[in-house]
């Protein structure tokens, strides 16, 4: 039987997206040319952040996300860690206080704490740091046991599509054809008409110390690299442990294509922030480091809705390194334009018909 | 001509002295205090005036022309003194003598190379059955590393897997006292009656089993030990896919398990492999440039194999033609590899000797029942956890592969082995 909708990528977008459509009834097939969270999704943190977005439509479609994750998140490692924003210089203090002051009036929970404050509630934080902001709606899931659940009850096809003309794709074991195409393809969106780029992010991980690290901490430089879009490399300090008592280590964001060689010069910067943010990381080792391509618009709004040019073809991509944060939101506004419901945020921000990304 | 051999082996001790011959300046790294590798460990003595061995030195990255390790034994005061010394950790054989090189700091360093030999060698497969987490169950190669050591073993030991190497382990533990209780080859000797073109080439190797005539009255073949409770091991005689058909209970302390190696081949996550083993040419070289590759990290052939090896892929990294000697004795072990690959390949009625609590995994505890219906090798571990502990699926993540049946992506490691994050945060600037 011909699905009314086929998915391309079975990454957290298109697993919300094929999740969204499904509840409203249609019948979807997800296609993956390597199976569900092979790409992106697994190569972050899972995170679920809106401390880190300035008050717009992209706050908006974070708030909105957040609101609908806990009960998607069944199986998925939910945790309502919060995060810890941290000045680690007095010339950083304003602005890390400003921001949280206009986030408040977006409606985030972002409280201004004092350094004994955010020593209490991260015992091994550096105590030199000069402010913090503790964000309480952040959150953390398994992206990968997330994608899993989101999927459950849809059939994923392993097959790589080579084109689609928005009611057929075209695939390595023949044409599917369809009502309507969802392209959810991450960093390769860019092989279906819009402009979204890979930027490389890579992730130290370390052998397991549980307990030493509660909430998702992070230095206040990280919002200024993520709204960057210098192809140099930018790193940040992002320190979080997962469920397993291991330690992630982020950030950085470098453009090179889809080069995915790990380079020393972002491992030793990667070290050297989550050192200056906890001491006794120093002697912690690192057992295995991964990376990721983010899919990035240029002007670093998700791309969510229908191709003017292709009717019939779908957008949902371009969510950068924020796609799991964001994805429940995703799902649930192309599913609702799809079938005509009112939306649960404005979607113009981000249509397709944008200059920057219809080239 | 700068070349670097990762591994003091017989493979990398054949290459580092071949490349040093041949006028290259070699620098030689391995993790042991002593060369000779698991192999020869303890009864290798390696010196060559044209070789900087630096002992106790893991390699942990690849990166370019640049080979990264670090020193894994002295006290952190010594790397500052070094370092208040001018000492910027580029390692000139012209500027540094070997005196200086024993000295050298812990902590990560980077050496330049023209050519890499990597010669990593193996290490054991385990396979798992009930018990084999508990207490007194070790693989077979860490039961030779014991009785290199000379440990004294009052205890009454089996061992079990598959291949050759059982004989040497079982004798090694007889000579350190303990009670050898049986030796369990899974597989049927039958299987070498196909293989004559690779015995006929090989008759030395047959020899060889005369050094362990001790043990072999204690040889059971087509048997495995399938679970331990306590003291209590349970061997099953197999069938050709080595499900069980019977079963008796032993008495006996220790387990040594061994079905075989997987190569450690984590240095180079982006060479071409077949299997898990760096596809080589005939002069040794990967698809990676200037990077060569000898020993078990190229097929699992033993000793003599990979030691021809070594001296291919030491001369044609110094630029010279390959022995004729050495080209027919790769020959020759190749034809042994490769039936030995066929005689001792792990079957998969193995499979069946697991209940739905067997930990699969020790390092996350991960049973059986909890492996996911993954597709593939990265959504099992990330769904289940397997392969995700200390040892980053080293032990485990061929054998959960297998029993999942998503394809094994053999050893995609970026850093071969653990580093603490200050080692990397204090990594040398790159200079060119």
């Amino acid at each position: 039987m011909q699905p009314d909708v086929v998915v391309m990528g079975a990454g957290i977008i298109g697993a919300a997206c094929a999740q969204a459509l499904k509840a409203r009834g249609l019948g979807v097939l997800v296609v993956d040319r390597h199976g569900p969270a092979s790409g992106t999704s697994a190569a972050g943190e899972g995170n679920v952040l809106v401390s880190d977005k300035e008050p717009g439509p992209e706050l908006g479609l974070a708030l909105a996300s957040r609101d609908l994750w806990p009960e998607l998140a069944e199986d998925a490692e939910w945790e309502e860690k919060g995060g810890l924003v941290v000045a680690t210089t007095s010339g950083a203090v304003v602005p890390l206080q400003a921001f949280a002051a206009a986030q408040r009036a977006a409606g985030v929970d972002a409280c201004e704490i004092t350094a004994a404050d955010a020593l209490a509630r991260e015992p091994h934080l550096n105590p030199e740091i000069t402010a913090a902001v503790h964000y309480l709606q952040d959150a953390q899931l398994n992206p990968v046991k997330a994608t899993r659940t989101l999927l459950r009850g849809i059939e994923v096809r392993r097959t790589e599509v080579s084109k689609t003309d928005g009611r057929s794709v075209m695939t390595a074991d023949g044409v599917i054809s369809c009502g309507a195409v969802v392209n959810a393809t991450g960093p390769w969106a860019g092989n279906f008409g819009v402009n979204v780029l890979p930027r490389r992010g890579v992730v130290l991980v370390t052998t397991p110390i549980p307990g030493t690290i509660r909430h998702k901490v992070y230095d206040a430089d990280y919002v200024g690299a993520v709204a960057s879009g210098d192809a140099d490399l930018q790193t940040s300090g992002v320190v979080e442990s997962t469920q397993a008592g291991t330690v992630l280590i982020g950030s950085s964001r470098q453009r090179k294509g889809f080069d995915d060689t790990i380079e020393t010069k972002v491992l030793k910067a990667l070290a050297r922030k989550a050192i200056a943010m906890f001491p006794m990381l120093s002697d912690v080792p690192v057992m295995r480091a991964y990376g990721g391509f983010r899919p990035y618009a240029p002007d670093h709004l998700p791309i969510i809705g229908e191709d003017p040019r292709t009717p019939g073809l779908w957008h949902a991509t371009g969510h950068e390194g924020a796609g799991v944060g964001l994805a429940p939101a995703t799902g649930r506004l192309l599913a609702q334009l799809f079938t005509g419901e009112d939306p649960l945020v404005d979607p113009r921000p981000f249509r397709v018909d944008r200059p920057e990304v219809m080239v | 001509m700068r070349i670097v051999v990762v591994g003091a082996g017989p493979a990398g001790m054949a290459a580092a002295r071949t490349a040093a011959d041949a006028g290259a300046s070699v620098v030689m790294v391995d993790s042991e205090p002593e060369a000779g590798g698991q192999y020869l460990r303890g009864r290798a003595r390696f010196g060559h005036a044209g070789v900087t061995h630096l002992k106790n030195t893991e390699a942990w990255l690849v990166e370019g022309d640049v080979l990264h390790v670090r020193r894994t034994d002295l006290p952190r005061d010594e790397t500052s003194r070094l370092a208040d010394s001018g000492w910027d950790g580029a390692l000139d054989r012209e500027r540094l003598s070997q005196d200086e090189t024993s000295r050298l700091a812990p902590g990560p360093r980077r050496l330049r190379f023209d050519a890499l030999i990597i010669a990593t060698g193996a290490y054991d497969r385990p396979l798992p059955f009930p018990g084999w987490d508990g207490p007194g169950v070790i693989t077979a190669g860490a039961a030779q590393a014991l009785a290199k050591q000379g440990v004294t073993l009052a205890e009454r030991v089996v061992v079990t897997g598959t291949g050759p190497f059982l004989l040497p382990v079982a004798t090694a533990l007889q000579d350190l006292g303990a009670t050898l209780v049986g030796v369990y080859e899974a597989s049927s000797p039958t299987r070498w009656l196909r293989e004559a073109r690779a015995i006929t080439a090989n008759r030395h190797k047959i020899g060889e089993l005369a050094r362990y005539r001790k043990v072999l009255p204690r040889l059971e073949t087509r048997s495995a030990v399938i679970a331990k409770h306590g003291d209590r091991v349970t061997v099953a005689k197999l069938d050709g896919q080595w499900r069980p058909v019977s079963h008796r209970t032993v008495q006996a302390d220790l387990v040594c398990i061994g079905y075989g190696f997987l190569p450690r081949t984590d240095l180079l996550p982006d060479a071409r492999r077949t299997g898990d083993f760096y596809d080589v040419d005939e002069r040794q070289r990967t698809s990676v440039e200037n990077v060569y590759a000898a020993g078990e990290v190229t097929g699992i052939g033993g000793a003599d194999l990979a030691e021809a090896e070594g001296v291919i892929a030491g001369a044609a990294a110094a630029g010279q033609d390959p022995p004729a000697k050495a080209v027919e004795a790769v020959r020759r072990g190749r034809l042994f590899a490769q039936a030995l690959a066929r005689a001792h390949a792990v079957q998969p009625g193995w499979q069946t000797w697991l209940d739905p609590d067997t930990t699969v995994c020790r390092c996350e505890k991960v049973r059986l029942e909890d492996l996911t219906d993954a597709v593939s090798m990265r959504e099992l571990k990330l769904s289940s956890r397997v392969a995700m502990g200390r040892c980053q699926g080293r032990i485990c993540g061929r054998n959960a592969a297998d029993l999942t049946g998503v394809p094994f992506d053999g050893q995609r490691r970026v850093i071969a082995v653990p580093i603490p994050l200050g080692e990397l945060a204090a990594l040398p600037e790159e200079k060119s």
